[in-house]
């Protein structure tokens, strides 16, 4: 591998992890517990699609090959998406969803953060402006965690068990691989040793914040970022894809 | 630059100043800080457009009305260049385009708040006047509003419902 191909891998594997936390995501327009955060929940979708296009534009223009942010959406397998186990995790009930928001964007506003200073130009224009969005993310669901673990003692169960249950899935976020390498020796990503520990003190200090016992790292699970998914992720693809796998090349 | 393309490119933003924004009409694409630039390379006319949100619905339709309004005003030849950064926040908005929202019933973004951390409880709890009485005993409803740039008030003494535009 290049440098070039790091690259293209390295913004696939981000618009994957984008257009899989929108899919996640908008499955509560119509069953959100109440209707501010069934707004919240697609209002995060959107914006999550939007960064997803512009990661599979930039793939397509630095591949050279003509794919459109569309066929690399929508004309991929599981087997060639990169995005971490943790996005493809059902949403489980309302407080999962908002605990694995949480997980997920702590890391992703740090890689982002990391990645606005970027020399490969574009990307460190599409960070600059996700960031924005992350943060407010972020800000959102922190405040829900804050209530629900330090609010009933159904609710703070609850959340305790999603935490418990999705900690298992958060060690892939941090595990270096050849692209993260080549990412790091040449446009200046993110370490994700350094990363790793600024997201345990954030993830840290939140969780004490909200009552909420941090759980050991233990084994970890590992492989959505070199395609080996969980048998949630097809479901998702099926449903995300069915139009162009019906009438492929449709087109409006 | 020769005079033709000084004017040609003073027509384009004079056309481009009457270009609605599709979800608050009461602005222009210009008073929202969207357009950032015109040039002029020959005959033809590149409009740099800088999307509010990643994922704005109203990108594209934007876009195709800019295309289709300086091509209507005698501009054919036009282009567009989609600008990312530095990235738009509502800081963008100009004293005008607050102005109209204001009148509009939307309480305008808060200046230079967008340049702050969104995060944690560093933000103080914002003082949101509302836009028909300007007193600031207001209420958030809710963070989320009709589109994804506004959020949800209530106003305490006259009890209208009114929409915040967010600061991002």
């Amino acid at each position: 591998m290049n440098k070039e191909k790091a690259l293209i891998a390295y913004v696939t594997r981000m618009g994957d992890n984008a257009i899989i936390m929108a899919q996640r995501l908008s499955e509560w327009v119509g069953h959100g517990p109440e209707l501010e955060e069934e707004m919240a929940m697609g209002n995060f979708a959107l914006d999550y699609v939007g960064q997803a296009r512009m990661f599979f534009s930039y793939a397509g223009e630095l591949e050279g090959k003509g794919r459109s942010e569309d066929d690399i959406c929508f004309l991929r397998d599981g087997w060639d998406y990169g995005n971490v186990l943790l996005v493809e995790r059902p949403n489980g009930d309302f407080g999962e969803t908002i605990a694995r928001l949480v997980l997920f964007e702590t890391f992703y506003s740090l890689q982002l953060e990391a990645l606005a200073s970027s020399p490969a130009k574009k990307l460190a224009e599409i960070a600059a402006r996700a960031i924005k969005e992350s943060a407010y993310h972020l800000r959102h669901a922190s405040h829900w965690l804050l209530r629900l673990g330090d609010g009933t003692e159904e609710s703070h169960r609850r959340v305790q068990g999603a935490i418990d249950n999705l900690w298992t899935y958060t060690g892939e976020l941090f595990a270096t691989d050849e692209v993260d390498e080549l990412m790091q020796a040449e446009w200046e990503a993110p370490d994700l040793t350094v990363l790793h520990e600024q997201w345990h003190r954030q993830i840290e200090q939140l969780l004490a914040k909200a009552t909420l016992q941090k759980p050991d790292d233990g084994w970890m699970d590992s492989g959505g970022k070199q395609g080996h998914h969980s048998e949630h992720l097809g479901y998702i693809l099926v449903e995300m894809q069915s139009l162009q796998r019906t009438y492929p090349g449709a087109n409006w | 630059m020769p005079t033709r393309n000084r004017k040609l490119e003073a027509s384009a933003w004079e056309i481009l100043e009457h270009i609605p924004d599709p979800e608050i009409p009461v602005l222009s694409i210009v008073d929202l800080g969207i357009v950032r630039s015109v040039e002029i390379d020959g005959p033809k006319v590149i409009v740099g457009v800088a999307p509010t949100y990643s994922g704005c619905p109203a990108t594209e339709v934007i876009e195709d009305s800019v295309i289709k309004s300086l091509q209507s005003g005698g501009i054919s030849d036009v282009s567009i260049h989609r600008v990312l950064s530095p990235p738009w926040t509502s800081d963008w908005i100009s004293d005008r385009g607050r102005e109209k929202l204001r009148k509009y019933g939307i309480a305008p973004p808060k200046k230079g708040v967008a340049h702050g951390r969104l995060l944690g409880d560093a933000m103080p709890a914002e003082r949101i006047a509302c836009p028909r009485c300007g007193t600031e005993n207001t209420k958030k409803v809710s963070e989320f509003g009709s589109t994804a740039c506004k959020a949800s008030y209530k106003c305490i003494e006259c009890l209208e419902p009114f929409e915040y535009f967010k600061c991002i």
